[in-house]
């Protein structure tokens, strides 16, 4: 047989294919299959229009290259940034961005630890708030207007590949994405909001409120990160690593 | 070339065109490496342009070291050598392998194009959107006809063993790539779009692509250069032929287990992380069997790695190639992982790999080619390739210590409380601390620019087909010896 | 079958197949009968240089 392998590059192929395609069976397909993979916690919700705006400006940028958004069990990172990170609270991430270094530091529970103006001062001149940082600086967003005016059609592409959105959700993108941006002093439908996506930050992210902005976006995507699991309410057991 | 060719006259030009771009996009991914090194030990090199950032400049650096430097030559070995061992010319004619050639050239340029522009998927490794991935495959396609076809026209019986390992590095690195990139645009005439695959799931899908990049693109493809150019520049056939054949199918069937040791201590189950584990520690095993081979192929014949520079980037190499594969088993281990990952050490450690095994086994190659292919005696300068190894390997070792320091050290810095029980270092105190050393990985980078660029220079020369007037490399030391 | 159904059958046979397949392998690479055959393939490599191929310094 083997000599035959050696011989025949049909058969050669097919016994590589073979070979390699066992270990992803085993490793990947039970992913989907075993059902504690990704635990049963409330408060999770699918991103806002704008939150996911500002993810999709995080990947843009890179910014996963030097943060993690993954909190390992371990003492000294919980005390750092908080509760390790659990499956389910990137179940919405299309693609997750766990990142694989810490030039920087983890940002799964960066929300809600920083002011909305500490964010944008950070992100336009890093240095100018953290002398010692070696962040490059993003000036350009807080004066890019934010392109998002197909927020609907990146709703439903998410849908398609498995994100939760109502046609509720989707209808009201572009408006839910505004007035997420103006918070209550805009004329927007803020109630609606709120029971689209439970837990929102609203207000005017940037600082500016005559024009919406990439930083709005980005800050905004910035102050939701691990805000939605409310771990108090969380069964210890059920999460037990 | 008066000398008739009696038995099959090769494709040698596409093998040009792959060796050009090979020096060419190295030269590139070599320098955007330094800028970005040096941005991270002065952030104002940033520039606080969208297009000069860090986020968006690293996957130039890693898509044109890995994919264009060593995508080319690996592409352009595999044709040179399928072509050798079976004796045949490249199955589908000139053209189809010139399509392959420039087919692969756009692909790198519109990837590339893209990351400045901020067009990424976001994923490491695999960062070109949809449309650049879709040309891929194509691309990739028409690559495995070429060099399968040829395979199934040979006129030796017997698949030479080099061949094996291209094959399952074309094979593999398709089924990851169309594995991996799964994924919808939002648009049909927009870059933009998200993959199929989301959190826990998307993470394990791409480091079983990412870590099988490393075990077939960087791995198993340049096994396959190995089993070819060290037994040929040496000449002398490789060490054990049988182990050659235990080497390849135990690497083939190890290797795709071990991307979950990237994810421990993450929302990865454990029963995964576990597997992961164990088979990056089995794969130490076959891995230093390789080593073994290709070094010991020179038994006998050990003098010759002082008068042959070239065959000492070839087994340098190996040797690099055996240290990084000591060192990620053992960095696959939980508890030293702990401590690593999110740290430098993982920066270094790609880099003895990418640097010590890749590089050098790639310029290695070069050095083989570009005589053979341009129809030169000999080398311009060996001297030359001497002051490049030179220069590569302090340039790789400055690297790879400074990044150990500052990976164990930060690692150490985050885990370290004071005596009152308090986290002794703010994060940016450990981030201040790393700054001599970026300095110097930084350093370490432009000598090996610097070494490349002699190679360059001296490729360039051999290719015109001037040869430089010296002294024989063999002369020096007992020269010197002589003189005590 | 699905996909579900053969990676159960992989996650169950995988340590089976590992050993099955190294031993195959083991067995035949160092089957006294196939040595000589091995060696002569591990010269494949020099065959291009005695045929005439384009060779070292050919023209």
């Amino acid at each position: 047989m083997q000599s035959l392998l050696e011989r025949n590059v049909i058969l050669l192929s097919i016994a590589i294919l073979v070979t390699v395609s066992i270990g992803g069976l085993v490793q990947i397909v039970p992913l989907y299959t075993i059902e504690n993979t990704i635990e049963k916690v409330d408060g999770m919700r699918p991103y806002t229009p704008l939150e996911q705006a500002g993810r999709n400006i995080y990947i843009r940028e890179g910014c996963y290259l030097c943060h993690s958004q993954m909190i390992r069990p371990f003492r000294d990172e919980a005390e750092r940034y908080g509760h390790y990170s659990l499956a389910a609270e990137s179940m919405y991430d299309h693609p997750f961005q766990w990142g694989s270094k810490r030039t920087g530091p983890d940002l799964a529970r960066v929300g809600g630890k920083y002011s909305n103006e500490w964010h944008t001062e950070h992100l336009i001149d890093p240095r100018a708030v953290v002398p010692e940082s070696i962040m490059p600086g993003y000036p350009f967003m807080a004066t890019t207007p934010l392109n998002f005016d197909d927020a609907g059609e990146h709703l439903k592409t998410l849908r398609a590949v498995g994100v939760p959105y109502s046609d509720d959700q989707i209808a009201n993108a572009l408006a839910d994405l505004k007035t997420q941006a103006t918070g209550e002093n805009g004329d927007g439908d803020v109630e609606g909001l709120k029971n689209r996506y439970p837990n929102v930050p609203l207000g005017d992210f940037d600082g500016n409120p005559d024009q919406l902005t990439e930083m709005d976006a980005l800050v905004a995507y910035l102050q939701m990160l691990g805000t939605l699991v409310d771990f108090s309410s969380v069964d210890a057991k059920s999460i037990e690593r | 070339m008066n000398q008739a060719i009696a038995s099959p006259s090769y494709n040698e030009d596409v093998v040009k065109k792959f060796v050009i771009a090979a020096a060419f996009w190295g030269i590139v991914g070599f320098l955007v490496g330094v800028v970005i090194a040096f941005q991270l030990a002065y952030p104002v090199l940033n520039l606080d342009l969208e297009w000069t950032s860090f986020g968006r400049l690293r996957p130039v650096h890693t898509s044109a070291v890995i994919f264009a430097f060593g995508g080319n030559i690996l592409i352009g070995s595999s044709l040179y050598i399928v072509q050798r061992t079976s004796r045949v010319t490249l199955f589908g004619g000139p053209a189809l392998a010139n399509m392959v050639f420039w087919g692969y050239q756009i692909f790198i340029v519109m990837a590339a194009l893209g990351y400045v522009l901020g067009v990424t998927q976001g994923k490491e490794y695999a960062e070109p959107e949809w449309y650049v991935d879709l040309w891929l495959t194509v691309i990739w396609v028409m690559y495995l006809v070429v060099f399968a076809g040829t395979l199934i026209t040979r006129k030796e019986s017997h698949i030479y063993v080099a061949n094996w390992f291209f094959l399952a590095f074309i094979i593999t690195v398709a089924m990851l790539h169309l594995g991996n990139n799964v994924a919808l645009p939002v648009s049909w005439f927009g870059a933009k779009s998200y993959i199929a695959w989301a959190g826990v799931r998307d993470a394990m899908t791409q480091w079983w692509y990412g870590h099988n990049a490393v075990g077939f693109f960087l791995t198993a493809g340049f096994l396959g250069m190995m089993y070819y150019y060290i037994p040929k520049q040496a000449e002398r056939p490789v060490y054990s032929y049988r182990l050659s054949v235990i080497h390849f199918w135990a690497i083939t069937f190890l290797y795709i287990w071990a991307g979950p040791h990237h994810l421990h201590y993450t929302a990865l189950p454990d029963w995964a992380q576990t597997l992961g584990m164990t088979f990056s520690i089995m794969l130490w095993m076959p891995s230093w069997g390789g080593m073994i081979n290709g070094i010991m192929t020179l038994s006998g014949a050990w003098d010759k790695l002082r008068t042959d520079p070239v065959l000492r980037f070839l087994v340098t190499s190996v040797g690099f190639y055996g240290m990084s594969t000591f060192e990620g088993p053992l960095m696959s281990i939980k508890v030293v992982n702990s401590l690593s990952h999110y740290t430098d050490w993982t920066i270094g450690h790609v880099h003895s790999g990418a640097l010590g095994w890749n590089a050098l086994v790639s310029f290695g190659a070069l050095y083989f080619l570009v005589p053979k292919l341009w129809n030169r005696e000999r080398l311009y300068s060996l001297r030359l390739v001497n002051l490049h190894f030179w220069f590569a390997t302090l340039g790789i070792v400055l690297y790879i210590t400074a990044m150990w320091i500052s990976g164990i050290m930060q690692g150490l810095m985050w885990r370290t409380y004071d005596t009152l029980g308090f986290l002794q270092y703010s994060f940016i105190e450990t981030v201040e601390a790393m700054h001599p050393y970026y300095v110097i990985r930084a350093l370490g980078g432009v000598l090996f620019l610097i070494g490349a660029l002699i190679m360059v220079y001296n490729l360039w020369m051999t290719a015109k087909g001037k040869t430089r007037n010296e002294a024989p490399i063999a002369l020096a030391p007992s020269a010197s010896s002589a003189g005590n | 079958m699905d996909i579900t159904a053969i990676s159960d059958m992989a996650r169950s046979s995988w340590v089976v197949w590992l050993m099955l397949l190294f031993a195959f392998i083991v067995f035949w690479a160092f089957r006294p009968k196939n040595k000589e055959r091995f060696e002569e393939d591990a010269k494949i490599i020099f065959k291009d240089d005695k045929n005439g191929g384009i060779s070292h310094g050919g023209n």
